[in-house]
């Protein structure tokens, strides 16, 4: 990579620089600095004590493993699923795959409360798929597994809309290049086809991980909401903003902030760190 | 549809939401907003009206009355954020408490300023069973046996919840004599019970009805009433215990917006008429029990007699019943601290 300065100083074959980026600095001000700095600022009405206390307290702990650990899985669900999916749908020709096509996006769709009730319907003791679930001692609904199809059913769109395009631009001819030169199946699949599809499927799942995070409307319908065991984090920032406890919310909000920054972080350094070692080779 | 394409739709859709301004009121109309909580909402549609005929005979004016309704805590923070109320209908006191104590809009005193400390209807905790009652419940404390699952939402989310925590705890409080142990102790047992916490009233009947969660709900005596009103009479039946807590919504006028806005007095003369016999009809039509001797007879059926304990006997006020059982580190929460130590 070449040092910033440089690339600045290079004659542009797009004029306009200095307007573009005070409109983005500008926008991404009001959009979102000002708003999540409001956040902060309205925890600082805390000590230090105050706001340890709220966010270590055993609650709030088991909130954050129930919240973060869901996501987590359910991308890495998605990432799987939501891949195959992508494949299927760039790959093959088949009836009705336009509309296969258009039902990946319900998700994104669909106000999240409807999400929320119909999966409940479906997955609680007397539903579709519940009711045949509970005899093998699986129960959905209203446990912490109610949550992971929850915020799975949510992140699916999201894999599926980023890995798809890349697909779209993957010639076949490599792959057929690839088995002309000897390589099996799986070689094919590990060396010409994984490197090309990993930045998007990473992108995909950190945008999917990233929404569930903070997902509130099809969870609690599903999740039973019992403390320790199935309530999210973001159902305990609503329970102490009904209690008028402004301050104890924002200070989880800060905690939830934080975390999924540095999570964004990391997941944009191994984007960085696969982009640059697939370059060099 | 392509992508592309549903994009198109949506953000045309989204820019003529964005640009068309909702339906506006002819200006020469005074207009009202009332802020309720979820179950009120058919009985102040009819209310409203019956109220903006009885002004236009009494003062030739017309009124338009606009409604808003949510979680009552909700919507006690919509206007501490700012919601232009002229009057507040809310599921406890303890809401209007803190629009008083957060935002400073009506004074502290303000439950003293109409009868019945500003409840101009009543309420009460009930039970609503299975058809057949099976597990053979009649009374709060059928609720702790093994085996038995309750259905009651959130005390930290819900308005009803906190009633229903109350009825309970002054109960057993009621039953040992005033022994705060043994009343812990039965709370503790009873939400032992409890599957699934709902955020708010209608999920925890949505929950016990559609889902068929659950062998008894707690909830308010006019949802249970509503629940069995239409094809619920054959699944379901309805427990009255013989005790339980006397629940208030209470009403009140929003001082500082009413004076604002120049509404004060047709403001006033709302929340009074709930009060008049007309108000009261519609309030007991509703399943909410009028306080009207008068009119309270002539509902007589649809309310059986229950034998009801004040919020104050037990916990002297909002402020020290939530402080001690609702707030973070409270006897609610205790129970799930202490069961996962």
């Amino acid at each position: 990579m070449r040092p910033v300065a440089l690339v600045l100083k290079q004659p542009s074959v797009l004029p306009g620089f200095g307007l573009t980026l005070g409109f983005s600095l500008l926008y991404f001000s009001l959009i979102v600095l000002i708003p999540l700095s409001g956040l902060v600022i309205k925890t600082t009405t805390l000590t230090w004590e105050q706001f340890w206390h709220t966010v270590t307290e055993p609650r709030a702990l088991a909130s954050y493993q129930l919240t973060f650990g869901a996501s987590l899985l359910g991308a890495l669900i998605n990432g799987f699923f939501g891949s195959v999916v992508a494949w299927v749908l760039v790959r093959y020709r088949f009836p009705g795959r336009s509309i296969v096509d258009a039902l990946v996006d319900l998700p994104f769709a669909l106000p999240t409360a409807v999400a929320g009730i119909t999966l409940t319907a479906i997955y609680s003791s007397n539903g579709w798929i519940g009711h045949y679930l509970e005899p093998l001692g699986l129960k959905v609904a209203f446990t912490p597994l109610g949550v992971l199809v929850a915020l799975t059913f949510i992140g699916l769109p999201f894999v599926v809309r980023t890995v798809q395009p890349v697909l779209q631009d993957l010639d076949m001819e490599v792959e057929e290049a690839a088995t002309t030169l000897g390589a099996n199946r799986w070689q094919t699949f590990r060396a010409v086809i994984v490197p090309e599809l990993w930045p998007a499927l990473l992108t995909g799942m950190a945008m999917a991980f990233a929404r569930s995070v903070g997902e509130y409307g099809s969870v609690i319908f599903i999740a039973g909401n019992m403390p320790l065991k199935s309530e999210i984090t973001p159902l305990l920032i609503m329970t102490k903003l009904e209690q008028y406890d402004y301050a104890g919310a924002t200070a989880l909000g800060v905690v939830m902030l934080v975390v999924s920054f540095i999570l964004a972080l990391m997941i944009n350094l191994i984007q960085w760190w696969s982009g640059r070692r697939h370059t060099a080779r | 549809m392509s992508t592309k394409t549903l994009w198109k739709t949506l953000i045309a859709l989204s820019a003529v939401l964005a640009f068309t301004n909702p339906p506006s009121v002819q200006a020469e109309d005074i207009t009202l907003l009332n802020v309720s909580y979820d179950p009120t909402r058919e009985l102040y549609q009819e209310f409203n009206a019956a109220f903006a005929k009885h002004w236009l005979a009494k003062t030739g004016q017309s009124v338009s009355i606009k409604q808003s309704h949510g979680g009552s805590s909700k919507q006690a923070r919509a206007i501490i954020d700012g919601l232009e109320a002229d009057v507040v209908t809310l599921a406890l006191a303890y809401d209007i408490d803190a629009i008083s104590e957060k935002a400073r809009l009506l004074p502290a005193n303000w439950q003293t300023r109409l009868s019945n400390n500003s409840a101009p209807y009543s309420s009460t905790i009930t039970f609503l069973v299975r058809k057949g009652n099976p597990k053979g419940i009649k009374d709060w404390s059928d609720l702790v046996k093994p085996g038995v699952s309750v259905i009651t939402p959130n005390p930290k989310t819900s308005g009803v919840a906190r009633w229903n925590y109350l009825a309970a705890w002054g109960y057993a409080l009621k039953q040992s004599g005033g022994d705060e142990a043994k009343a812990q102790d039965f709370v503790w047992r009873l939400f032992k019970n409890v599957p699934v916490l709902d955020t708010g009233a209608r999920g925890a009947t949505t929950t016990f009805v559609e889902r068929g969660i659950g062998d008894v709900l707690i909830n308010w005596e006019n949802e249970i009433l509503l629940s069995i009103k239409g094809s619920g009479k054959d699944k379901f039946e309805i427990v009255v215990p013989p005790l339980s807590i006397l629940a208030e919504p209470t009403v009140s006028l929003v001082d500082k917006t009413v004076d604002k806005r120049g509404t004060r007095k047709i403001a006033q003369a709302y929340l009074e008429y709930l009060y008049s016999e007309e108000g009261q009809d519609i309030a007991g039509k509703h399943y909410y029990r009028p306080q009207l001797q008068s009119v309270a007879a002539k509902y007589s059926a649809t309310f059986p007699a229950v034998e009801r304990f004040t919020l104050q006997e037990f916990f002297g006020n909002w402020q020290k019943a939530h402080k001690t059982h609702f707030a973070d580190g409270g006897s609610f929460d205790q129970i799930y601290l202490q069961s996962a130590k």
